[in-house]
């Protein structure tokens, strides 16, 4: 382990540069490698090496005629693509899921209420102009306040005040501690652009990214070229981009497979393994936060007992829904929204499985009888009435009769959904569990669908909830969010079979790290993560 | 005043009456479109109060005929009025003019209608004729039988089997048409190129039958007997004696298929991602984008009555009965 360890860092200097290939085998010969294996691995290493230069072009499935350069508009990945690509965040999510700092160098607080951002020094924007505080105060300001009409206001609207401290300090006020804030302030719309005279010109597209903006044409395309002062180091290593807005499925794939383009997202699960029979392409996935669910409402009888619904959680096999609904291109759920993307994944809890015996077991000490119904209409997801009928035919085996009644899909969203007993459902995901939690399980929130508060489990979440969102401290954050996933594994009402995977193709031309989770074209970085190699 | 002259005076006017009349027909189809902007926009928090100043915001609020002579004065000033979309869910109004929106977008798909008009109607023409000249022969039924293949399947399939074929077998042209504006005149041709090789295979069956069937049918007649006893060749009897009476036809035909490329190719767009107007006329009408779709409208229409006006005017000048009326 240590040997592995002490190679990968030998690796990481050799891709930096700080040793020679020499060096590089020298050490790799004395770690126990034989020759051949220590020079293969440098060969590994330098391919795995960014180089600089080429034109990447890169094709999405998001892009509208009205896309305007204005952050607070963004709503599609095209433009979130976008803004990774010219601008930069006070902070981003690494592609390991980890937060780090941006444009801010370090970030503090004591009391998770009052946030200290330090600036980087020395970053230069587009214009010239060198980044400082006002610059940061003046990004943020645009997205608050009542006339903003920013996409990003509600998520600032707990930021009670703002200020500079000195030209390379921001100090951010909330009204109540959440630990989560610097995770908030990486949200795509929130890009640093520079301030003249105290605000931004917001359709400049100007920012200190990677890429300088050449032209932008909404629902065509986009050309970039390189930043030559780009401040990140290891990062942007294209020259030029050219961005494709390729909104039909057949015609991206078959520019892909025509070589007109070097990526792709959006990939049609029923074809991925025929478009990976290409030998000049990849298929990439990542786990993402897209989840699909079959929420029970506690307040409506039978849901409201515990053995009927872990009965239930025990009668679904979970593989083969993955395996049919979304044709193996998803991972396990485990009765819970968090997915393996996001930061503390409780990695610990034991995954659900079908159990015959158990469902049984649970059904018959529920004491109910009859038939349960389950509503379903493909408005959910697409595949929700197959995947409703594979659930009542494994509780069958169980014993459990269950009645697939499928709604109509005109109306699901406000006539089934969050009314019915049970119903089918999806959610995009959140980047962080704070986040997904107010968004669907806490007690306050007009969209928890399966109802749950009230019972001993739902008031420990609610409290855990409000109490890791003032915790500072990582290690008992993890606890505390691994505990939550667990309650809501065993007493909530959501079941939770499946996550959706991120299909990419790319061309074998391409060279990348491993590839996040979070958002599309890994992280929706890829233009400043990837090379040609 | 020349009497050609004259019909073809005639002939605007009448085709700037049919527009106005056109104009109207789409104003009061579109009020009679199913669902409001508004509550399309605004979705599930779409209470009455912010439907109403959504409207007002957008003019919606006056009464119909108002908002038709607005439009219409606009119109003939060279201003549509600004698109509705981009007030979406943001709030924030980045809505563009619609000029702006269609202008470039106008000028790719009459690029591309050019373009195949070039390659369609002389190689129409030319197999029309030369299946009149050798009817019946075994070129004649190959022709034939080739044309009316392709025009028997939909487009979307010629499409794909001409990308299987020239981009992916054979890599000679690139499968994505999303040419930028600043490309130069070469550039965009090879872009452009698999769309156009499309759209004439389409397109080139009609031509080609109504130049043969206008052709054959001309030469039952009696003048042609004549001309033929008066020692004249096949070659000479068709071109000479029976084509200048049938450009009439042939020229409707055309003129008809001319205007199918430039009103009806969405499907050809979407599968090459060319950046036409046909699909944003698509896309504004699902977004209920008013302002946008009674613009295309009026611009297909336009294109419409101006090239079957000017099917009209071949047919006039070519034929002698009518270009001296007695």
């Amino acid at each position: 382990m240590d040997i592995k360890k002490y190679l990968s860092g030998q690796e990481n200097k050799y891709r930096r540069g700080q040793i020679d290939r020499r060096q590089f085998i020298t050490t790799a010969i004395a770690t126990g490698l034989s020759i051949p294996a220590a020079l293969s691995l440098a060969s590994s290493v330098e391919a795995a090496t960014p180089q600089r230069g080429g034109l990447f072009k890169i094709g999405s499935r998001h892009g509208s005629t009205t896309d305007s350069l204005d952050p607070a508009t963004y709503e599609n990945g095209y433009m979130q693509n976008l803004c990774y690509s010219y601008g930069n965040h006070l902070t981003e999510v690494g592609n390991d899921g980890k937060l780090r700092g941006e444009l801010a160098e370090t970030y503090e607080s004591a009391d998770a209420q009052k946030w200290v951002f330090n600036l980087r020094k020395g970053v230069e924007f587009h214009n010239g102009k060198t980044l400082d505080s006002d610059d940061v105060v003046a990004s943020f300001r645009y997205h608050m306040g009542d006339d903003s009409k920013s996409a990003a206001k509600g998520l600032l609207s707990a930021v009670k005040s703002l200020s500079t401290d000195g030209p390379n300090r921001v100090v951010f006020e909330l009204d109540a501690p959440n630990a989560d804030f610097p995770f908030i302030v990486s949200d795509y719309h929130i890009v640093i652009m520079p301030a003249s005279g105290g605000s931004i010109d917001p359709t400049s597209g100007i920012g200190t990214g990677g890429y300088i903006i050449e032209n932008h044409e909404p629902g065509v395309r986009t050309m970039l070229r390189r930043n030559p002062n780009y401040w990140k180091e290891g990062a942007a290593h294209f020259d030029e981009i050219e961005k494709l807005v390729l909104l039909d499925v057949t015609a991206r794939q078959n520019a892909i497979m025509n070589g007109d383009v070097h990526s792709i997202d959006g990939v049609d699960p029923k074809t991925v393994a025929l478009l990976g029979r290409v030998p000049t392409l990849d298929i990439l996935e990542a786990a993402g936060t897209l989840h699909y669910t079959f929420p029970m409402r506690l307040d409506v009888a039978p849901f409201d007992n515990y053995d009927l619904r872990m009965a239930l959680k025990y009668s679904i096999k979970r593989q083969e829904l993955v395996d049919k609904i979304l044709l193996g291109h998803g991972a396990l759920g485990n009765d819970h929204p968090i997915s393996t993307s996001n930061q503390f994944h409780a990695s610990n809890l034991a995954q659900r499985e079908f159990d015959a015996d158990k469902a049984a077991h649970h059904h018959k000490k529920s004491g109910h009888s009859g038939t349960i119904q389950l509503s379903a209409s493909d408005a959910a997801f697409g595949g929700a009435v197959d995947a409703a009928q594979l659930i009542a035919a494994s509780a069958a085996e169980a014993g459990i009769q269950i009645e697939v009644v499928r709604e109509p899909s005109d109306g699901y969203w406000s006539n089934v959904w969050n009314k019915k007993g049970w119903s089918a459902c999806y959610w995009g995901g959140r980047p962080t569990e704070d986040w997904m939690f107010s968004a669907a399980y806490t007690e306050d929130t007009e969209w928890n669908d399966t109802a749950w508060k009230g019972t001993d489990a739902a008031n420990k979440f609610n409290g855990l909830v409000k109490a890791a969102r003032a915790e500072l401290d990582n290690d008992k954050r993890a606890t505390m969010y691994a505990e939550c996933q667990a309650l809501i594994h065993d007493d909530g009402g959501t079941i939770c079979p499946m996550f959706a995977n991120h299909i990419m193709a790319v061309s074998k031309k391409i060279g990348h790290g491993p590839i996040a989770g979070n958002w599309e074209n890994d992280g929706n970085k890829a233009n400043e993560r990837w090379w040609f190699v | 005043m020349h009497p050609v002259l004259k019909t073809v005076v005639q002939r605007l006017g009448l085709g700037l009456v049919t527009l106005f009349i056109v104009s109207i027909i789409i104003f009061a189809a579109i009020e009679l479109l199913p669902g409001d902007f508004g509550e399309a926009v605004l979705g599930q928090a779409a209470t009455e109060d912010t439907v109403a100043a959504f409207r007002r915001e957008l003019g919606l609020d006056k009464p119909a005929v108002l908002r038709y002579v607005d439009w219409i004065a606009g119109a003939v000033q060279g201003d549509l009025g600004n698109s509705f979309s981009g007030r979406s869910s943001s709030g924030v109004d980045r809505s563009r003019p619609v000029v702006d929106l269609i202008g470039p977008r106008l000028w790719n798909t009459m690029f591309l209608a050019s373009f195949t008009a070039v390659i369609a109607v002389p190689l129409a023409l030319f197999l029309g004729i030369s299946a009149a000249l050798y009817r019946n022969s075994i070129y004649d039924r190959v022709v034939n039988a080739m044309t009316l293949t392709t025009i028997s399947f939909p487009e979307f399939f010629v499409a794909y089997i001409l990308i299987l074929v020239l981009t992916s077998l054979w890599p000679i042209f690139p499968s994505l048409s999303n040419i930028s504006p600043d490309a130069d005149l070469l550039d965009r041709l090879y872009r452009s190129a698999m769309p156009a090789l499309t759209l004439t295979l389409v397109i080139v069956a009609h031509m080609m039958r109504m130049t043969r069937a206008a052709i054959i049918n001309l030469l039952a007649s009696p003048y042609i007997q004549m001309a033929r006893l008066s020692g004249a060749s096949q070659r000479e009897v068709i071109l000479k004696h029976a084509l200048p009476n049938a450009w009439a036809p042939i020229a409707t035909v055309i003129a008809f298929n001319l205007a199918y490329l430039v009103v009806g190719v969405v499907v050809v767009e979407v599968v090459f991602v060319y950046p036409g107007v046909g699909q944003l006329m698509v896309d504004a009408v699902s977004s209920r984008d008013i302002p946008v779709v009674q613009a295309c409208a009026l611009i297909f229409a336009a294109t419409y009555i101006i090239l079957n006006l000017i099917a009209d005017i071949i047919g006039i000048v070519t034929n002698p009965k009518l270009l001296h009326p007695k």
